[in-house]
């Protein structure tokens, strides 16, 4: 389990806007330690958003995505009030959810 | 004592089991039950990465004339974090970020549910100065648009 993502969702003409602010190392599996030895690729790979049970969106993080990952996009249909539910799964399995209000 | 030598991977197994008999009964679509695109992300190149997301390769590629936007700065002075927009007035279902010259190109994908709007923004890392490109599915057709991005310092090696 993760540290808690940073999320900000606000809603301006029928248009809500969300930011999240994911907290992953993003390892690439391209870097070596002292040692030289590779170090192995740890990043998020998944990511759903959702309001009411319904994704509003879905993204596939490769490890070339910048550590501690962040993620802009906007949708229709939702009110002030509403919760929005961001959870990640990162190759190893972890995941993380987290929800915010729609201010 | 626990019999089981591994009690979270047979608890692994079963999860797999039930998503599979959810897929095949049609209680979820396969869109829904779609897993990590590893073939597209470990494309090397553009032709490669397109296949994967079922798209065409030399002249069925990818339509240039489409209206796609890619908002990236020219030049980033850390590879490590380059920001990286996509908009389109296309109805878009699939937007994707490939910089060129990563040891794989694919670095994000996402699709648009209906309702949402055919934009994102993230950021990504860049070895080394690269064509990036911005790519969206509209309608069962893909287009693009390209950028370089100039990096004076990389973001992928040690």
């Amino acid at each position: 389990m993760g540290d808690p993502m940073r999320i900000r969702a606000t809603e301006s003409g029928g248009v809500v806007d969300v930011k999240v602010l994911m907290k992953h190392d993003m390892e690439s599996g391209q870097r070596k330690d002292a040692a030289g030895k590779t170090i192995p690729a740890w990043h998020i790979n998944m990511v759903t958003a959702k309001v009411k049970d319904k994704d509003v969106f879905n993204a596939q993080f490769g490890p070339a995505v910048s550590k501690d990952p962040f993620l802009n996009f906007k949708f229709k249909g939702a009110a002030k009030g509403d919760k929005i539910v961001v959870k990640w799964t990162d190759n190893k399995g972890d995941t993380r959810t987290d929800e915010a209000t729609i201010s | 004592m626990d019999h089981s030598p591994n009690p979270k991977r047979r608890e692994a197994l079963r999860l797999m089991a039930v998503i599979g008999l959810m897929a095949s009964t049609g209680l979820i679509s396969p869109a829904q039950a779609a897993d990590w695109n590893k073939l597209a992300f470990e494309g090397k190149n553009m032709d490669e990465v397109l296949k994967a997301l079922g798209g065409g390769t030399g002249s069925n590629a990818a339509d240039r004339s489409g209206s796609v936007t890619l908002n990236a700065p020219d030049i980033a002075e850390n590879g490590a974090v380059v920001p990286v927009g996509v908009a389109t007035s296309l109805n878009a279902q699939e937007i994707a970020i490939l910089v060129e010259k990563n040891p794989n190109a694919l670095a994000a994908h996402f699709t648009v549910p209906a309702g949402t709007d055919p934009f994102v923004a993230t950021r990504v890392k860049m070895g080394q100065t690269s064509n990036v490109h911005a790519l969206v599915k509209a309608d069962g057709k893909w287009f693009i648009a390209t950028k370089e991005v100039k990096v004076t310092l990389g973001g992928c090696g040690g």
